[in-house]
Formats: structure tokens, C-alpha cells, sequence
């Protein structure tokens, strides 16, 4: 059973969603991501879309699940990198993820955890971009 | 109007929604669609394959290239011979769902699309056709 | 109502030399004014290979509607698309045709003469199948036009409404004239490509330059600015005139909290703000 990579850095979670995915893989995501939040203590996740070409109602509901989730856990999440097609094809949907707080890219993301966070990161950060 | 290719594929169970989307991505490369139009007929197409894959009980969808004078398109049916809907316009509600989840798949996809047609009937099944025009 | 096989096809084989020349004589005087450009020996071909081709469908009969006429109609086609390039007008262009009516006249008068019920039989048609095919050749030129002008279009669209970087992180889009749908969707697309590729997390969309705003219009620019925002920027509609505005009310249109500029001035003013710049002024 393959699971998708999720990489620590300092207070962070990253997730970067490279391959199609299917629903059993998204439901292990939630699954894997909740766990390491409260075995990390992180503060915050980086759900990284830029790979993806397509998002449809189940991705949607996914990524506002594991915004829910990490909320509850009292970690705040960012998506970044969501490509232009998908934007606009969300919006025709009328998918608008209520909640989900967005930014163009990782380095955006992270500026905007840490002022969610109101903590400044002092952890090594290996360069993202 | 003439049917250039036909390709028609199993949808039992998630890996073949994932299958199914790739067809699509790449059916509607072929046609020349535009990254956005293409993105639309792969997630319209998406919505539709998990519908069939879980309120069907599994069924197929036949892709077929088709052309129209001088316009080409995608024309995708998905079939399965499941429960059918029974209230169809309640099913056509923005946000209406059976099962877990916002339910958006009909509704959602024809939005996504140029043409859109829906036949079914308690007992005897759901075939969605849809269509985009380059 | 051909009872007999039309006479034109061996004619055509018989007297192809002498035909040829004629025809260039009509053509080179037809074609001389005007704007078009078309070389000897371009034109000397495509004379050659018309009659040939002509000569092998005639022997199917008549009706260049038909499957054996296809190679003479694309054939056709080509010849009017490269006419339509090269700047010449529709009549130069059927003219390609209609001035081969009077070689071949006069070859099959030459033919017939002993027969004048088959001469005015073959006249009629031969005047009938030059005229179909040359109502061809004008209808294919004028698609061919089209096309120019549809890809004259496109090319205009893009030049007229480029994205323009304002400051770091902020970028702007004037639009300039009439917004139809398709153009306005294919604007809104390349914005949003800039965006992500300049990484601008504010983009001041201008309606200055747009006289009216209807509601497919409205509809466009909202999901616009929903799509920016879907994607972690934010978007400043400026340029809006008190018109405009009224238009958006009476349309229903609800704007769902985006910001509005009345000029790109105060957008830009915004944005800077936004992005945490202060604009000082130096003592003079």
C-alpha cells in the first residue's frame, strides 16, 4: 500500500501530491497526516498541489478535510501551487473550499503559517523553491 | 456527425476512475482542447467515473471522438446498470447527495461541459452522456 | 441530360498545349491589376495541372459534385487558399477559372463545328461545370479569408491586452474595448498563467478602457477574481465608472467583497500598501 511522502521541517508538515491519486490513497493521506501532526506537535501543514492537473469534488472535499482535521489538532493548513486550470475549473464547479487558506507557493505558505503561527522559525529550512 | 475513434473502458473499482481520467486527458489532447477545456472534460469526467464506480456498482464508459462539419469533440457515456436515480431533479440540486460527501458529481459536470444528458430510470440503470466542443 | 459522353474529356487531351497558353494570355491580363502577386511559372502549373485533372474526372461525367470530381475541388481549394494569401481579391480569384471558358470555347467550336446540336450541347455543359467549379473556387476563397481574419483576430487580442508587471508582486491587466465572452475568458486565462509564473500575490484588473459591462461580462470578471483567490492572490478591480457600477447593481451582480477602485492610481496605491510598501516623497 503506497503512501504519500510526508517530509518535517521544523514546525512544518509538507506534503507535496505528486501522482494521481486515487480515493484509498487520499483516505491513507488523512489517515498518515492527523497521526504524524500529533506525533510531531507540528503547528502547521503545507499541502503542495502544484503536481496535480486536476482536482475534483473528492480531492476537494479531502483537502478541506484535512484543513478541518489539522484545525482540531491546532495546526493551521496552507494549499499551495494550485495551477490556473484547476482554479478556473473549480470555480465553474462551484467547489469553493471554504476555510482552506491558499498561497501561490511553498515560500508564500510557509511566510503565511508563521504569521498565522505569530512565531518566528528559527528551524533550518532547506530551500523549498 | 461521424464517430472518428471509439475507446471504451471498465469502471469497477478506483484504480480504473484514475485510468479513466487519464484516457480522457489525453483524448482531449488529441482534440486540441485547450488546458483549461481539457482540465474541465478530465474532472467532469472524473466526477461521472465515481458515480458509476459507487452509486452504480460499477459500469463502463465508451469515448468517442467525434465530428461535426468542421468542429471536432469528445463525447464520453457512462453507463451502469445500478439503482438509477429516482428523483432526478433533486439529484440535479446543487449539493444534493446520497451518500458521504457534497455530491456535486451531476451537477458539477454539466457545468464543465457543452452538452448534457441523463437517462435513468429506479431499477434499470444510469447512463450520463456528456459533451465538449473544441 | 448528357445522352452521349460529353466530348470535352478527349478535347481537353488533344489541344491541352494550345490551352495552356491561351488560358495564361486571359489569366496574365486578368490578374495584372491589383495587389496580388503570382509568379510565371506558378501560374503556368497550376494551369497544366487544372486541365489534367479536369481531363481525368470528365470522363465520369459532368457533375463536379461527385466523388471523382473530389481531386479537382481540393485541387481548387488549394488554389484559392494560396490566391487569399497572396492578397488577391475574390473575382481575380474565380477568374483562375472563368478565363478558361474561352479557350476551351473555341477548341470545341474548332471540335464540332460540323455538328451544331453537340456544339451548343457541350457549350452548355462546359459554361455549367465551369461555373459550379468556379463558384467553388469563390466560396473556399472566402473561408480562407475568414480563417486570416479569425487568426488576425487572436493575434490583436493577445497584443491588445497584455499583463503588465506594475511592481514586485503586482501585476495589472488594462482592458481595452468591447469584452465578448471568449475574449474575456482567454484574458482572464493568461492573467491567472501570469500570476503563478511571476508568483504576483495582488493583480489590479483595469475596466477603464471598456465602455459597457453586461452580465455575462460581470459573471467572467467575478469568477476571475474567485479563481485568483482560489489560488492564494488577491485581485483590485479599478477603473470603474459610475455607469458601470449602476449596470452592476441593476444586474444583481454581487461582487462578494471584492475591492474596487474607481482609478488604477488608488489600486496601485492599494496594492503597494497591501504588499507592505510605504511610498515616501524626498524634500525638494
Amino acid at each position: 500500500m503506497e503512501h504519500i511522502p510526508i517530509l518535517q521541517m521544523g514546525e512544518f508538515l509538507l506534503v507535496t501530491i505528486q501522482v494521481d491519486m486515487h480515493d484509498q490513497l487520499a483516505l491513507q493521506l488523512q489517515d498518515d497526516l492527523t497521526n504524524k501532526i500529533q506525533v510531531t506537535g507540528a503547528r502547521g501543514v503545507l499541502l503542495d498541489i502544484s503536481a496535480l492537473d486536476m482536482v475534483d469534488s473528492f480531492i476537494g472535499r479531502m483537502i478541506a478535510n484535512i484543513s478541518g482535521m489539522s484545525r482540531i489538532l491546532d495546526a493551521h493548513t496552507v494549499l499551495v501551487g494550485m495551477q490556473p486550470s484547476v482554479a478556473i475549473t473549480l470555480v465553474e464547479l462551484g467547489l469553493t473550499l471554504p476555510g482552506v487558506k491558499t498561497a501561490l507557493n511553498v515560500e508564500r505558505g510557509m511566510a503565511m503559517l508563521r504569521s498565522a503561527m505569530g512565531a518566528a522559525e528559527k528551524a533550518d529550512v532547506s530551500s523549498q523553491d | 456527425m461521424s464517430v472518428v475513434k471509439t475507446e471504451t473502458l471498465e469502471l469497477r473499482n478506483e484504480q480504473d476512475i484514475v485510468l479513466a481520467r487519464q484516457a480522457v486527458r489525453r483524448l482531449s489532447q488529441a482534440c486540441g482542447f485547450s488546458l483549461v477545456d481539457q482540465t474541465k472534460m478530465v474532472t467532469a469526467a472524473s466526477e461521472l467515473a465515481r458515480n458509476t464506480v459507487t452509486y452504480g456498482q460499477g459500469g463502463t464508459v465508451v469515448c468517442e471522438t467525434i465530428l461535426d462539419g468542421a468542429r471536432t469533440g469528445l463525447r464520453l457515456t457512462f453507463a451502469d446498470s445500478g439503482p438509477g436515480i429516482a428523483d432526478v431533479s433533486l439529484a440535479m440540486t446543487d449539493g444534493w447527495t446520497s451518500g458521504n460527501g457534497l455530491g456535486m458529481g451531476l451537477t458539477g459536470a454539466k457545468r464543465l461541459v457543452n452538452e448534457f444528458d441523463l437517462d435513468t430510470k429506479p431499477g434499470s440503470g444510469t447512463r450520463v452522456t456528456i459533451t465538449r466542443w473544441k | 441530360m448528357a445522352k452521349t459522353q460529353s466530348r470535352t474529356p478527349g478535347i481537353l487531351k488533344k489541344h491541352e498545349k494550345d490551352l495552356v497558353s491561351e488560358w495564361l494570355k486571359e489569366l496574365k491580363n486578368a490578374l495584372s491589376s491589383g495587389d496580388g502577386k503570382i509568379n510565371d511559372e506558378e501560374l503556368a502549373t497550376q494551369t497544366r495541372d487544372f486541365i489534367s485533372l479536369l481531363q481525368q474526372a470528365s470522363q465520369h461525367g459532368t457533375d463536379p459534385e461527385r466523388e471523382e470530381w473530389a481531386a479537382v475541388r481540393e485541387f481548387l481549394e488549394g488554389v484559392s487558399r494560396s490566391r487569399a494569401v497572396q492578397g488577391f481579391s475574390a473575382d481575380q480569384t474565380a477568374t483562375f477559372i472563368l478565363s478558361f471558358k474561352k479557350p476551351l470555347f473555341s477548341r470545341l467550336r474548332s471540335e464540332l463545328s460540323s455538328d451544331p446540336a453537340a456544339l451548343l450541347e457541350e457549350n452548355w455543359t462546359v459554361t455549367e461545370l465551369l461555373d459550379k467549379l468556379g463558384m467553388h473556387t469563390i466560396r473556399a476563397f472566402q473561408k480562407s479569408r475568414e480563417d486570416v481574419i479569425r487568426r488576425q483576430q487572436e493575434e490583436l487580442l493577445e497584443l491588445s491586452t497584455p499583463v503588465v508587471k506594475l511592481w514586485d508582486g503586482v501585476l495589472a491587466l488594462p482592458m481595452i474595448g468591447t469584452l465578448d465572452s471568449a475574449r474575456t475568458q482567454m484574458v482572464m486565462e493568461s492573467l491567472l498563467q501570469r500570476i503563478v509564473e511571476t508568483g504576483s500575490e495582488i493583480a489590479i484588473i483595469d475596466i477603464t478602457g471598456v465602455p459597457t459591462v453586461d452580465t455575462l461580462v460581470a459573471q467572467h470578471l467575478l469568477k476571475t477574481v474567485t479563481a485568483i483567490r482560489l489560488m492564494g492572490s488577491d485581485c483590485i478591480i479599478s477603473g470603474v465608472r459610475p455607469q458601470i457600477a449602476q449596470t452592476i447593481v441593476h444586474l444583481g451582480v454581487d461582487l462578494q467583497g471584492v475591492i474596487t477602485k474607481a482609478s488604477l492610481a488608488d489600486a496601485l496605491s492599494l496594492a503597494l500598501k497591501r504588499s507592505g510598501y510605504t511610498v515616501t516623497r524626498n524634500k525638494a
